[in-house]
């Protein structure tokens, strides 16, 4: 594998003064590169040989304004790349300028950035040319201003209620006096309200009978703004937000994010914590894919098998309770450790849960496995190329059923993964029924994750020793002036994390989970960017629906497992 | 004298048209009726549909219509046979019908080779 | 022979000439139809919600009465206090006309299905014709339903309802022809009484082609019912709610009410012509007059024919539960392919061979019943043998589970 300066190196060589600045920043090779040149230079690392970063994992951007060192430009549009040959990232940064606010599209060179491309326009108005349809994506589309730019305030309320028709992009259906209304298509809102579009997706399609000519998605029904807001209140106040992306699996989001600023920090948890990480990490994969596998299933009609798998998901969730406290929203992780240690009893009820699961999974399975009705609707449906599903920049189990071995825990270790035994599940087809059976197949590997997890791990503190994040106890507080202090400035002035950018990638239930963070130094995120799984999952799903029938459309989206809270953010 | 089955099958049937009446003239009777313009608008998962419902449906269920008409009367045509098929004897009967059907096999086999029965 | 208004009318006493005895050969049948369809709809609906609920580790309704069986009446009572609503785009008068014709196809059904010997309110002699004819007529009313509506899930919902409904009717009409080749009669009366004496004589064991002519009929009579796994028209994670959609309170009620009676006949007539309708399939309880005598006699026997075809009947309804909450869904296109590139071959198929064997094996004295003792057999053994061969899948499913399909990453 190249190292980081290799990479930096030969950019440099190539393209000389367009590389405006290089560096390493917590050990993530960055470049960052003049505007007018970015797409050729972006070009240049998709195809050069050996270079070849294939996939666009992440782009977004970011708002100088407000910075304490002032930027040489506004913008900043970030764009976090990496090869599925060995592994490697880069990070591209280009500089926008306020009065000339445009860039290059790249939506050609990975389709990942189509979607991305239009977040980025939608909340700092950077103006892509040659995007196909650069229109407001999170946003209503009435919205005005852009939301995560800094002098947009967000007590700037507005009152929009008008439903987007999304005519431009269904383009026509025979309603022109040329076709004399002779035309069999019709248009059909799918969603927001539809049973199938679980949460508040909606799909505007153009069917000739029940076959999908068209799709049309609209997102950000539930958009809450999650990424603005995380830039008004103190590092500790964002986890309870992060809960709220992926609701299923709050606790790896919860995770997610806490890694990422203590990557800043530089700190490293401790090896109880980890486990403890690893665990619940675990348990929220399987309700995941509960949750995933259950709503896929009742799309196809099979109602049973919901119920057999909200049974493990209820008894895990019985668990989490007695954890935390909460079933879906867990704010558990802390940064430096753990809220607190595990309960008592809770190695018992989990060795318990452990012991019955794989009579509960196998159940589901025997319904299923050889079921002639499941086979015929989900092998072969929604079929997607090991290729395509890398342009999309598709993460976890979808990319997994490609035949992809990319596992986070696996490529990139984190936590005490690369200490146990485990398999990454794959399957070869990138259909329905693949996607599914990953599933299946990550339940059993996460519960023997569990298992030695819990044989392993060891007695200790749950929270590190630092006093930049964690509260002392409360007897130094009232016992002696540097607790006091300690406290009170901790309190006040929030946890300070050190001035950077990091980028940290989690294997999440749906795949790459990552938080991209600027910090000013200050005790208030300057930037915190969620790159959720989902979006780039969703976004390859119209040109999968299209040609399909409604009635498979419904359960490849449930394959998917689009979850509209990380989605919209 | 006892009423003929043609009255019975009458008064079964009055009886099927009026329990449903009275069904409904319950409802609207102990229902209440507070009209909105949103409620009784049409449902297209919570928006204003583009386009009215009543619209050219695609080609294909007509296939299935007319296959269904020619296949249903050979149908038809074929209960008074069974009728009789008990109480005849001799295998000219039999070979009567096997020709019959030997000519709706065809027609079928015809059919799927034609791919009339794809769906795509 | 007696039929049943005679019969009725002499034990009450009624002069069936006079104008009371109009009246209350009205009430003889409206009385007791009505309450037996009321009564079909809320137990079936009350099993439905307990099997599903006990295939699925819940206990399903517990609070309305002992284990929830009067919860279906409650539900009712509250449909009764909802709002009637007619979306304002849609066809005010097929939308009223679309339950009510949904609802007299499945009640019109009820008067030529036999409860017993006797208790039949018209024995026609073309009842399965008859069954068949008002049964397609539901799908008239539901594609009104859904035309009417306006609303483009329910003319999806319609649409497919039409052909699958249609498209079913002819393995659903060439099954019934095989019985009739057997039976001789169309009359739903003669073809139960061709069955009686022992369990042998039942026609699913007549011949060795009935079992398979049974099994295209059920088949074909759950995607009439649009039952699971034939439930496309009103697939509710794709259609909303199908071609009912827009229905609300009473009328809801109605087509639901209808969807449980046509479950109903669709069992009953599969009971009539292959479980041996009324008959318990043990000579001495099914001519019980014989030995008890009199009045009482005759009564005692008919009590015991229609609580023998209910059960019965409410046997293959759980079957049909059962189905529904174990399979998924299947696809339009798939759904169609299974109708005519194999229900329909196999039923033609079947019939030929059917009529075969009845012109062979027909007129041998003492043959049917020699027949169906082997059937029986058979049957029994081959469900014996399923039982273990399920015992063994599951064996290798729990398996598979310790030896999963994985491949290691990087």
């Amino acid at each position: 594998m190249a190292t980081s300066d290799a990479i930096i190196d030969q950019v440099k060589g190539q393209f000389g003064e367009a590389v405006l600045e290089s560096s390493t920043p917590l050990g993530f090779p960055t470049v960052c590169v003049a505007k007018d040149r970015a797409r050729d230079i972006l070009t240049y690392l998709r195809d050069e040989p050996g270079l070849e970063f294939d996939v666009l994992t992440d782009a977004t951007a970011a708002d100088g304004l407000k910075y304490p060192e002032p930027w040489d430009t506004r913008f900043q549009v970030v764009y976090h790349l990496r090869s599925s040959r060995d592994g490697k990232r880069l990070r591209v940064k280009v500089g926008v300028p306020e009065r000339d606010c445009t860039l290059a599209s790249v939506h050609d060179l990975w389709k990942s950035a189509n979607w991305a491309e239009r977040e980025i326009f939608d909340m700092f108005g950077v103006r892509f040319e040659g995007h196909p349809n650069l229109k407001r994506i999170l946003c209503h589309h009435k919205f005005k201003g852009h939301a995560l730019r800094k002098d947009y305030f967000i007590h700037d309320g507005q009152w929009l209620d008008e439903p987007e028709t999304l005519l431009d992009e269904i383009g026509d259906w025979g309603e022109n006096p040329a076709d004399e209304g002779f035309s069999e298509l019709v248009p059909v809102n799918l969603g927001p309200a539809h049973p199938a579009m679980h949460g508040t997706l909606r799909v505007f399609a153009k069917m000739e009978g029940e076959t999908i000519v068209k799709a049309v998605p609209e997102i950000g029904y539930l958009h809450r703004g999650f990424e603005k807001h995380s830039e008004t209140g103190n590092w500790t106040m964002v986890i309870p937000y992060t809960d709220r992306l992926n609701y299923c699996s709050a606790m790896l989001n919860n995770i997610g994010y806490v890694r990422t600023v203590e990557k800043m920090f530089g700190i490293e948890p401790t090896e109880r914590c980890q486990y403890i990480r690893v665990i619940v990490g675990e348990l929220s994969r399987i309700i995941d894919h509960c949750v995933c596998l259950g709503a896929m299933l009742v799309d196809l009609g099979a109602l049973t098998n919901f119920w057999y798998l909200f049974n493990i998901r209820e008894r895990i969730y019985h668990l989490l309770e007695g954890l935390c406290g909460a079933r879906l929203t867990s704010s558990y992780a802390r940064i430096g450790g753990m809220a607190h240690d595990l309960q008592d009893g809770f190695e018992t009820e989990l060795r318990e849960i452990l012991r019955d699961m794989p009579r509960n999974v196998s159940d589901v399975l025997g319904l299923i496995a050889k079921n002639r009705i499941f086979l015929d609707r989900t092998v072969g449906i929604g079929v997607i190329s090991r290729e395509d599903a890398l342009s999309w920049g598709w993460t976890g189990p979808c990319l997994r059923a490609t035949g992809i071995p990319y596992d986070l825990r696996k490529v990139e270790p984190y936590d005490v993964y690369a200490d146990l035994d485990w398999d990454v599940a794959t399957r070869d087809g990138g259909d329905v029924h693949d996607r599914a059976m990953v599933r299946f197949d990550e339940m059993i590997q996460s519960m023997r994750i569990i298992e030695q997890a819990l044989d392993r791990m060891p007695e200790g503190p749950v929270m590190v020793e630092d006093k930049r994040v964690v509260l002392p106890e409360k007897d130094k507080v009232y016992s002696s002036i540097e607790g006091l202090m300690n406290h009170f400035v901790l309190i006040y002035d929030g946890i300070k994390v050190p001035a950077g950018e990091a980028y940290v990638p989690t294997e999440a239930a749906n795949g790459e989970l990552g938080f991209y963070i600027i910090s000013d130094g200050s005790g208030r995120p300057y930037r915190i960017h969620c790159r959720a799984p989902s979006f780039y999952l969703y976004c390859a799903y119209p040109s999968l629906a299209e040609g399909n029938m409604v009635a498979d459309a419904v359960p490849l989206l449930g394959s998917l497992n689009i979850i509209a809270g990380e989605l919209d953010r | 004298m006892e009423p003929s089955v043609l009255v019975s099958l009458l008064i079964v049937l009055g009886l099927a048209a009026a329990i449903p009446v009275v069904m409904v003239i319950l409802g609207r009777a102990f229902g209440p009726k507070r009209p909105t313009e949103v409620k009784y608008s049409v449902y297209e998962c919570g928006l204003e549909p583009p386009v009215d419902a009543r619209r050219r449906f695609t080609v294909k269920f007509y296939e299935v219509a007319v296959l269904f008409v020619v296949f249903d009367v050979e149908v038809a045509f074929l209960f008074p046979w069974a009728l009789l098929f008990k109480k005849s004897s001799g295998f000219l009967f039999f070979g009567e019908m096997i020709v019959f059907l030997g000519i709706l096999g065809v027609g079928l086999f015809y059919v799927i080779k034609r791919g009339a029965l794809e769906w795509e | 022979m007696e039929s049943y208004f005679t019969f009725v009318s002499s034990v009450l006493g009624f002069e069936p000439t006079s104008l009371l005895g109009f009246v209350g050969a009205i009430a003889v049948w409206a009385v007791p139809i009505t309450a037996f369809v009321s009564v079909v709809g809320l137990v079936s609906i009350w099993l439905e919600r307990k099997i599903s609920a006990h295939i699925q580790c819940r206990v399903g309704p517990m609070e309305v009465g002992p284990h929830g069986a009067l919860q279906t009446l409650a539900d009712g009572i509250k449909l009764l206090g909802k709002e009637d609503l007619v979306p304002a785009q849609a066809d005010r008068i097929l939308f009223g006309l679309a339950p009510m014709l949904v609802f007299a196809s499945t009640f019109v059904g009820f008067a030529v299905i036999p409860f017993s010997q006797k208790a039949v309110i018209a024995d026609l002699n073309l009842g399965i014709f008859f069954l068949a004819a008002v049964g397609s007529l539901e799908a008239i009313g539901v594609v009104m339903a859904g035309w009417s509506s306006n609303n483009k899930w329910s003319l999806f919902g319609a649409i497919r309802a039409a052909t699958q409904v249609v498209s079913y009717e002819i393995p659903l009409g060439l099954s019934l022809l095989a019985v009739v080749v057997v039976a001789g009669s169309m009359s739903l009366n003669d073809i139960t009484q061709a069955q009686s004496g022992w369990v042998w004589n039942w026609f699913l064991f007549r011949n060795p082609f009935m079992w398979a002519v049974f099994l295209i009929y059920f088949i074909a009579s759950l995607a009439e019912c649009k039952r699971a796994p034939f439930d496309l028209p009103e697939a509710e994670s794709e259609l909303v709610s199908g071609f009912h959609t827009e229905y609300s309170g009473m009328r809801f009620a109605i087509f639901f009410l209808a969807e449980y009676g046509a479950m109903y006949i669709v069992s009953a007539i599969a009971v009539v012509l292959f479980f041996g309708g009324w008959y318990t399939g043990i000579p001495f309880l099914d001519h019980i007059s014989g030995s008890i005598g009199g009045t009482t006699g005759v009564v005692v026997e008919n009590l015991i024919g229609a609580g023998t075809i209910i059960v019965k009947s409410f046997l293959l309804i759980c079957v049909q539960m059962w189905i529904r909450w174990t399979l998924p869904r299947i696809r339009l296109d798939q759904m169609m392919d299974l109708c005519l590139k194999y229900l329909l071959p196999f039923s033609l198929v079947l019939l030929v061979a059917v009529s075969l064997w009845q012109a062979f094996q027909g007129p041998i004295d003492g043959g049917n019943s020699v027949m169906g003792m082997i059937m029986l057999a058979a049957t029994v053994a081959s469900l014996i043998w399923m039982r273990r061969l399920a015992g063994r899948v599951s064996k290798a499913s729990a398996l598979r589970r310790e030896l999963p399909v994985v491949k290691t990453g990087l």
